[in-house]
């Protein structure tokens, strides 16, 4: 159940492009928000409303130092990445073996009457 | 029979090839003939495409609608950047679901190898600007976590012709 709904949290985390793109980021190293922030050119309370759900999603953790709170990609952060990417996979994979089934009767004519190439 | 492969290509990438065991031509029309693109560009099981309008030419416009009889759907949108028949698609498109998503910016090609066809693809995720402009409609208002989990698990599948 627990389970269940973490993979919930974490796919609605990842299927932001902004968010998988500070996934991407924080994949290279730590990084604070003012950080995040300036490849991106989006404000900081936007960078910060991403992080916290990907906080939540359990993706990225926080560590403090000083008055910064640089952001690493938590172990969990690199699974789940792995994990949308595959989930992506199978999904165009459905369309694609759907569409060989398509591209075998297409074909049909085209083999009897030997194709020109 | 080949499996599609799938990789991240720096931070706004993701490329991926497929073998077919048919000609680029017939690959190439799959991708471009509205009647066709019904018959497989579906998604999960149980989601039909009633609505499929395709004008495959540079600068024609495509036009997607998804329902899953349950009274659940969605739509995309796209052009046609470039066109080089048989060979390569370049295309823009985004989701409504139904907020707007980001623009995705796919260039498909079509290769003979062997008997068949080697398709690759490769998708451009949004820039910060097109992200910046999300956030201002999308992230306020929150999005719905089916919409959230359909757009994790559909976004490219609906991109694809």
């Amino acid at each position: 159940m627990q389970d269940a709904l973490n993979l919930d949290t974490a796919f609605a985390a990842l299927a932001d492009p902004t968010r998988r793109a500070i996934l991407s980021r924080l994949s290279t190293g730590e990084a604070t928000v003012m950080e995040l922030a300036e490849p991106f050119r989006i404000s900081q309370p936007a960078v910060s409303q991403h992080l916290k759900v990907l906080e939540e999603a359990g993706l990225v953790v926080r560590r403090i130092e000083g008055t910064k709170r640089p952001r690493r990609l938590a172990k969990h952060g690199i699974e789940a990445m792995d994990r949308w990417l595959e989930t992506l996979r199978k999904a165009l994979e459905t369309n694609y073996d759907r569409l060989d089934a398509v591209l075998a009767e297409m074909d049909q004519p085209n083999r009897t009457g030997g194709k020109e190439e | 029979m080949s499996k599609l492969t799938l990789k991240t290509e720096g931070e706004t990438h993701i490329v991926g090839s497929r073998h077919f065991a048919a000609s680029p031509e017939a690959v190439y029309r799959a991708h471009t003939d509205p009647k066709i693109i019904q018959l497989w560009l579906l998604g999960p099981d149980g989601w039909t495409m009633p609505v499929c309008l395709c004008d495959a030419k540079t600068g024609g416009m495509f036009r997607y609608e998804w329902r899953n009889g349950k009274g659940e759907g969605f739509h995309v949108t796209g052009e046609f950047l470039e066109l080089e028949p048989f060979r390569r698609i370049v295309h823009v498109s985004r989701m409504f679901l139904p907020d707007r998503t980001p623009d995705n910016h796919q260039v498909t090609t079509f290769e003979a190898d062997g008997e068949g066809t080697l398709m690759t693809l490769r998708m451009t995720l949004p820039d910060s600007k097109t992200r910046d402009a999300m956030l201002a409609t999308g992230m306020e208002r929150g999005m719905e976590a089916s919409y959230a989990r359909l757009e994790g698990m559909m976004p490219v599948s609906a991109h694809l012709a």
